[in-house]
């Protein structure tokens, strides 16, 4: 029985032949994940400081409001965090899959809201575009995605979530074949409110099933395509989260990606690596909590000493550093495996369930450590403990995690 | 051995009616500022295994000011300068993703790097001054590690030029044949003019550096970069101070409260000492 769940599950061949195994594969042996090169030290520490000035102060203003301020927006772009593997001749960095899971995650350090905007935009969109696009569509949209504006993948719907290939949206083509009209409306669309590209999936013959899915690069300024209102969110709330609606927005063949009825290979594809990015954000986000709250543990004084020295603090702390180093591992690692042009479906979905779960044992426990004042917004420890409930849910919830490595260990015992 | 590609032939000057062809800019590769400091074991210096380093942040601001002087059309080729180890390397990469053109890492390693001091510093970016027919050496007025404050004194009396330190604004003249020099002394402010070639040591508030945007540090990976060590400039770095002890400062002692004025300045007398 071929239901729809076990096609999102089911790895995809199709997958190894686009990426270029990795020259030095034969040096990685030796190497430990933790070690990276030069350029990704380089970019991990520009993204730090860039963090930490730009984005540090305005944290909690763009909590507060759920806008991303302007100053943060725009020098995300001029500083190239949008653009991080987008080749040097689409004015793009140029940089290797780790190098974003490392900008990912030192951005969620400081605003686990800000690395989402980066990472979908870096991870899904930009490699979706890279990846499938042609050379048209790539030179037309790639450099304004990388110096510009930020674009926004839309696959999910209100009846379509964990069971993607359920999506209504259709594409359907019109009587002279030069383009299709969309109708329909795509649901929790990341980065929606800035976007000015829409990468989207609907389907152009839905007698096909899940095999007339197509990917479509729409324009903000088609005309049809309306933006609703941002969602008002528990946590990420500065990275918005819109209602789209496609009426009978014409788009032209050329801008399909790849080909047609493809659309689901495609999705299943860039939503297997993308969540190595948000592993690396949640990693991040465990990573930014532990850090900001350490610290209090030393000065706060109880019983005649620090309470960071009782043998039982010490050992809560203990675990949870070991948890965030095993989740950090689980990430770079499978983004390495990537990389190498190895096989790294199973390894990506532990890598997002074990970080997501990591970040939101992290964050809890950083408030109980806190004690009152980890209760209040005055420290933010409450802002991670919200923002890491999204781990488990976008970009395959943590149960479609689970199914995910399970199909992948049955077929060695099957 | 010589690396004769560092020699200025290899490295013309632009033809230039400027005066300043080529801009020397130092940049020392010290412990993070933001990371605590522990002193070693043996007491004869700092922890540095393993931790975080990054540029001198003087020297950035040096950087930042000499790509602000090329950006103005002033300079015309910038050439970023450490010595150092190996990991210097990324210290001078740093610079050369903010703007700087080329960069030379003198290469000074192990327990020679260990008493590398501010005179032999001075003497070597005398000899590399001199290879690279520059004109002008910006420099951060001091390192965070040793405090110094040295090297550019020095350096600009072993190349006999004059000195602008403490610069918190720097300005070329119209004829670009002196800097109006706006320095911050102990008294307030002072104002000199310093006529080119010179010597420029920056503080604080001449400027805030730019980030290395990550397009700007995946091209810096293509500037050149010569190595070359301190026997190839015919350079003696032996230390001339040796040092015999660091400690940690004492713990600081909570104060106390006073009843009344004389009790107070009986504390000034007879504990604190101070009257």
């Amino acid at each position: 029985m071929a239901s729809r769940l076990w096609a999102l599950t089911r790895p995809v061949r199709i997958y190894r032949k686009l990426q270029p195994v990795a020259k030095n594969y034969s040096n990685l042996a030796s190497r430990p994940i933790n070690m990276y090169s030069e350029d990704e030290i380089m970019m991990k520490e520009l993204v730090a400081r860039f963090s930490a000035d730009v984005v540090a102060p305005n944290v909690k203003e763009m909590d507060r409001t759920s806008v991303m301020t302007e100053d943060v927006y725009r020098g995300l772009f001029e500083n190239g965090i949008m653009s991080l593997e987008i080749p040097a001749e689409y004015s793009g960095v140029g940089g290797t899959f780790t190098s974003a899971c490392l900008c990912i995650e030192e951005v969620a350090k400081v605003d686990p809201a800000v690395s989402a905007m980066v990472d979908v935009h870096n991870t899904v969109v930009n490699n979706t575009l890279s990846m499938w696009g042609s050379e048209e569509l790539k030179e037309r949209f790639l450099p304004s995605l990388a110096t510009e504006y930020v674009g926004s993948f839309c696959l999910s719907e209100a009846g379509s979530g964990s069971d993607a290939f359920a999506l209504k949206t259709t594409a359907l083509p019109s009587t002279d074949g030069s383009h299709y009209i969309l109708n329909g409306e795509k649901l929790w669309i990341s980065n929606a409110s800035q976007a000015g590209l829409f990468l989207v999936f609907a389907n152009v013959d839905p007698s096909q099933g899940y095999k007339g899915i197509t990917c479509f690069a729409v324009p903000r300024e088609s005309e049809g395509l309306e933006v609703g209102p941002h969602e008002d969110k528990l946590g990420i709330r500065a990275s918005s989260t819109c209602p789209v609606r496609f009426s009978d927005v014409k788009v032209p063949k050329e801008n399909v990606l790849g080909d047609v009825g493809q659309g689901y290979k495609y999705a299943i594809s860039i939503l297997n690596e993308g969540r190595i990015g948000i592993g690396a954000q949640m990693v991040g986000l465990a990573e930014g909590c532990f850090e900001s709250t350490m610290p209090y543990l030393f000065e706060r004084k109880q019983f005649g000493q620090a309470i960071g020295n009782f043998q039982g603090m010490e050992m809560q702390y203990a675990e949870v550093a070991m948890e965030i180093e095993s989740a950090r591992l689980l990430v770079y690692n499978a983004a390495r495996l990537k990389e190498a042009g190895l096989p790294f479906i199973k390894e990506a979905a532990m890598a997002k369930l074990k970080a997501s779960r990591v970040a939101e044992l992290t964050a809890s426990k950083c408030i109980e450590w806190l004690g009152g004042v980890g209760f209040t917004k005055d420290y933010p420890a409450e802002k991670f403990y919200r923002d890491c409930k999204i781990g488990a849910i976008y970009e395959g919830t943590s149960n479609i995690q689970l199914i995910t490595i399970a199909k992948n260990i049955k077929q060695n015992f099957q | 051995i010589v690396n004769d590609t560092f020699t200025a032939q290899q490295h013309p000057k632009h033809p230039t009616n400027m005066s300043i062809s080529r801009a020397i800019v130092g940049c020392k590769r010290v412990i993070d500022y933001a990371v605590k400091i522990r002193v070693r074991p043996d007491k004869l210096g700092v922890v540095t295994d393993g931790v975080k380093h990054s540029m001198n942040p003087f020297d950035e601001i040096a950087v930042e000011e000499a790509i602000k002087l090329k950006e103005a059309g002033k300079v015309q080729e910038i050439v970023a300068v450490s010595c150092g180890p190996k990991e210097c390397g990324e210290t001078i990469k740093t610079a050369l993703a903010m703007g700087a053109d080329r960069g030379v890492h003198v290469l000074v390693e192990g327990p020679a790097y260990e008493g590398l001091q501010p005179l032999a510093v001075a003497k070597l970016f005398k000899e590399v001054v001199a290879a690279q027919e520059a004109n002008l050496v910006l420099l951060g007025k001091q390192a965070i590690d040793d405090d110094g404050n040295q090297t550019a004194q020095m350096l600009a009396g072993l190349l006999d030029w004059p000195q602008g330190t403490f610069t918190s604004e720097l300005e070329l003249d119209a004829d670009g044949k002196k800097f109006k020099v706006l320095r911050e002394v102990d008294g307030g402010l002072e104002t000199l003019n310093v006529t080119v070639p010179c010597v420029i040591s920056a503080d604080l508030r001449l400027n805030t550096p730019r980030y290395a945007t990550l397009p700007n540090i995946m091209k810096a990976k293509k500037k050149k970069v010569d190595v070359i060590t301190p026997e190839d400039l015919k350079v003696d770095i032996t230390p001339r101070l040796e040092i015999l002890s660091v400690e940690d400062p004492p713990v600081r002692q909570g104060g106390s409260f006073v009843e009344n004025v004389d009790q107070l300045l009986d504390k000034l007398k007879n504990e604190a000492k101070v009257l």
